[in-house]
């Protein structure tokens, strides 16, 4: 391993481990509770990183790829390698969790202060960070399993570090237990590969499906188990509930795992294993991630919780990715889950940011009532908050795709390929609105969210003059990420803000799949091509309704938006209660589930554990106590005392003899022989 | 009259008028007496066979060796007593088991 991006990679990963083997031990006694440790190791981390994707872009080839391999397990003809993969892809995705995660750490700096478990936090967010990268960097399923659920439970305990909460912890275990769905499909695929192939390597496997060695129904069903994992990981409908309540967490926690980073993970694998992946596969691919963008956008629609417009917001852009996999544009997926890494953290930063205020402004009329995330309590921070508006304001044009903005780039890639899919395909015109109707409705949630904090008149004047701009801090990493949302970051080295081409296009090139017969990469980019002018027109046209409306409900008044929830009839409701999912998982799931374990925990304990189990106890008993008498009668008393006591009683009779006077001996001696004598006489 | 087996009679009363003194008597100087009848006793049937028997004069031999064996063990038996005598104001060979348990 003389690599030296190997070598920088094993550095990346081992780092923030190492910060958190720190923090976890001895960070509580540590001067400021150590939170310098995890920074300076990030920074590292960001520094290695950020060499990395300047060598990258020097070198600046799309075929840049180095892969390093290990023995794990050799046992005979049973061999498992893990290794490290570096190609564009990881480094860009390295440089971005990196990025991130140093945000987290120096936002954090100021939002937990004198929280009670500061070190312990730091120390958590070492730990994902260990566990995000090393999924980044695995070239094989196995080890990417591993960092999967090591991710999972870094999350399940970020979610749950004020477990105080009720709330929190419960969110905790859901965000664990609804992955841990999606993971078990996760295994059943890599195993389902395995069997076939024999390899959990990625090279081996592509390989593997190119000869054939794995096809048909089998590789559409190993595909979709993969994607199970994605689905649970990146909060595809059906497992999209727990991402919502994940926000329990603290906020710069909810913009590095529930917005950049972890749950790109599920995109960052369907990424990975696109090119196994069979027509039939990728169709359930596009149509869950089609569903969960249009479902969880008008979710979000009536959220009055900051972080929960920001939550479903999140879950519909994952859908987006999920949607741009299964149409076959999957470096477009990418390059949204790279833009949106950036404006959504940006995003949860800017709302981290406001709570703060909220809650400060709160804690000085000892308001412990008022919920500081409900936005109904909010409005006209925008003079209070300059940095956070203005920076949450560029995110927010970034996501509704506005052009200037990173995120029009990506989503208009997305969009494109869709259109151009359903162009192909026009069975399956869904696609493309599904698409097209979240892209109106982001626009509008957005500018809702916006309009209701920054403008109007504040609902509180109480609390209005106690909001104040967050320290540096916490606007740094705003200031940064807002910047990070404008075009020209993706675009370079070229300056046309309608055209994604840019470095990004340019290294990261879609590669053919390898399953026999499916459509090449050429022909996909062809098609996309064709269709990008309709798509942006298109896009450009619901963007600029849903923020037409937003403007005109929010800021103007002029439309009201409580008649139009009146007007809707139960849409409103639906939307506003999330689809009452959760209730119908509970009634449906949940409850039968608990009554079915009810009843096997009755023939458990009642039956089987008082009957049989304990049955076996008396009788064992039962035995003991007849086995305890008869050797205590028996054998001690009888046995083992009898010979003791015969003994005694022998040494007792013949202890008379023993008189100790000789003349008494002397006469036995004498009767002995008169008697022998007598003996011989006779 | 000149026979061996009236020779075995002095003998065998002789062996058992000692016997009955080492039995009975608590006198140690008695005990010691009956003992010099039984020695005595033997040395007469060492002499009676020796004479009737046709051998040569190994009983007489052997029978004075007793004799002095005899006389030696008086000595030492006798030195002994007088210790105990000393020690406890007593001849009684009852009463001298201190070494008893």
């Amino acid at each position: 391993m003389d690599n030296i991006y190997i070598n920088s990679s094993i550095v990346i990963l081992f780092l923030p481990l190492l910060a958190f083997i720190i923090q976890i031990f001895i960070g509580k006694r540590l001067p400021r509770q150590g939170d310098w440790v995890s920074i300076s190791a990030i920074l590292i981390t960001l520094f290695l990183a950020a060499y990395m994707f300047i060598s990258m872009l020097s070198q600046y080839d799309p075929n840049f790829k180095h892969e390093s391999s290990f023995m794990w397990m050799d046992l005979g003809d049973f061999k498992i390698q893990l290794g490290f993969l570096v190609d564009n892809i990881t480094i860009i995705m390295l440089l971005v969790v990196a990025l991130i995660s140093s945000c987290t750490h120096i936002f954090s700096l100021k939002y937990l202060e004198g929280d009670i478990r500061y070190s312990r936090y730091y120390a958590y967010l070492g730990l994902f960070t260990f566990s995000m990268n090393g999924i980044v960097l695995a070239n094989n399923l196995v080890s990417m399993y591993i960092f999967w659920e090591l991710v999972g439970v870094s999350s399940y305990l970020l979610i749950g570090h004020w477990f105080e909460k009720d709330s929190a912890a419960n969110a905790a275990k859901k965000a664990f237990l609804t992955n841990r769905v999606g993971d078990i499909g996760f295994f059943i695929g890599i195993m389902t590969i395995f069997t076939a192939v024999g390899s959990f390597a990625f090279t081996d496997i592509f390989e593997g499906v190119a000869i054939g060695s794995i096809e048909g129904a089998t590789l559409t069903f190993a595909g979709i188990c993969l994607f199970a994992g994605a689905m649970g990981k990146s909060s595809q409908f059906p497992l999209h509930i727990w991402l919502p309540d994940a926000m329990e967490g603290p906020t710069p926690v909810s913009a590095l795992m529930h917005a950049a980073t972890m749950v790109a993970a599920g995109v960052y694998l369907s990424v990975r294993i696109f090119p196994l992946m069979t027509p039939d596969a990728l169709l359930f691919v596009a149509y869950i991630g089609g569903f969960t963008a249009l479902f969880a956008a008008a979710i979000a629609l009536t959220q009055n919780d900051i972080k929960k417009v920001l939550a479903y917001s999140t879950v519909s852009q994952l859908g987006y990715m999920i949607l741009a996999v299964g149409t076959g544009v999957y470096t477009a997926a990418f390059f949204h889950l790279l833009t949106h890494a950036m404006f959504k953290a940006n995003l949860f930063f800017g709302s981290g940011s406001v709570i703060h205020s909220m809650h400060h402004a709160l804690h000085k009329k000892h308001d412990h009532k008022t919920d500081p995330q409900d936005m109904r309590n909010m409005g006209g921070f925008k003079e209070k908050m300059p940095i956070t508006f203005w920076s949450m304001t560029i995110s927010t044009l970034a996501i509704a795709g506005v052009p200037f903005f990173s995120g029009f780039l990506s989503k208009d890639a997305i969009l494109g390929g869709t259109l151009s899919f359903a162009q192909q395909h026009p069975q399956h015109f869904l696609l493309p609105m599904f698409g097209f109707g979240a892209a109106a409705m982001t626009a509008f949630y957005m500018f809702r969210m916006i309009f209701m904090t920054f403008y109007g008149k504040p609902q509180m004047p109480e609390l209005y003059k106690d909001i104040h701009e967050s320290p540096r801090e916490m606007t740094g990493p705003l200031v940064l990420l807002g910047s990070l949302s404008i075009f020209i970051f993706y675009t370079l080295p070229y300056f046309n803000p309608f055209s994604t081409h840019g470095w990004f296009t340019d290294l990261v090139v879609a590669k053919d799949s390898f399953v026999p017969g499916n459509i090449s990469a050429h022909e996909i980019a062809e098609h996309a091509h064709h269709a990008h002018m309709p798509a942006l027109v298109l896009s450009l046209s619901v963007a600029g309704l849903g923020i037409l409306v937003a403007g005109l409900m929010y800021l103007k008044k002029s439309l009201s938006a409580d008649a139009w929830a009146n007007n809707s009839g139960p849409l409103y409701k639906l939307s506003l209660n999330k689809f009452y999912f959760d209730e119908n998982y509970d009634r449906f799931l949940y409850q039968p589930l608990m009554k079915l374990a009810d009843k096997v925990a009755y023939f458990d304990w009642e039956l089987y554990d008082k009957y049989f189990i304990n049955g076996f106890g008396r009788i064992t008993s039962w035995l003991s106590d007849i086995s305890g008498k008869f050797d205590f009668d028996g054998i001690d008393q009888g046995l083992v005392d009898g010979v003791g006591r015969s003994a005694k009683q022998v040494g007792h009779s013949l202890r008379n003899i023993q008189t100790g006077r000789i003349q008494n001996y002397i006469l036995y001696v004498l009767a002995g022989a008169i008697l022998m004598i007598i003996i011989q006489a006779v | 009259m000149d026979q061996l087996v009236n020779y075995l009679y002095i003998s065998a009363i002789l062996f058992s008028l000692g016997l009955f003194g080492v039995i009975t008597r608590r006198n140690g100087i008695a005990v010691l007496m009956g003992v010099e009848l039984i020695l005595n006793a033997a040395n007469i049937n060492f002499v009676a066979f020796s004479r009737f028997g046709g051998m040569n004069l190994s009983g007489h031999v052997f029978s004075l060796f007793v004799i002095v064996l005899a006389a030696a063990e008086a000595a030492v038996a006798l030195a002994i007593i007088i210790t105990i005598y000393n020690s406890m104001q007593t001849v009684n060979v009852d009463d001298a088991s201190s070494m008893k348990q």
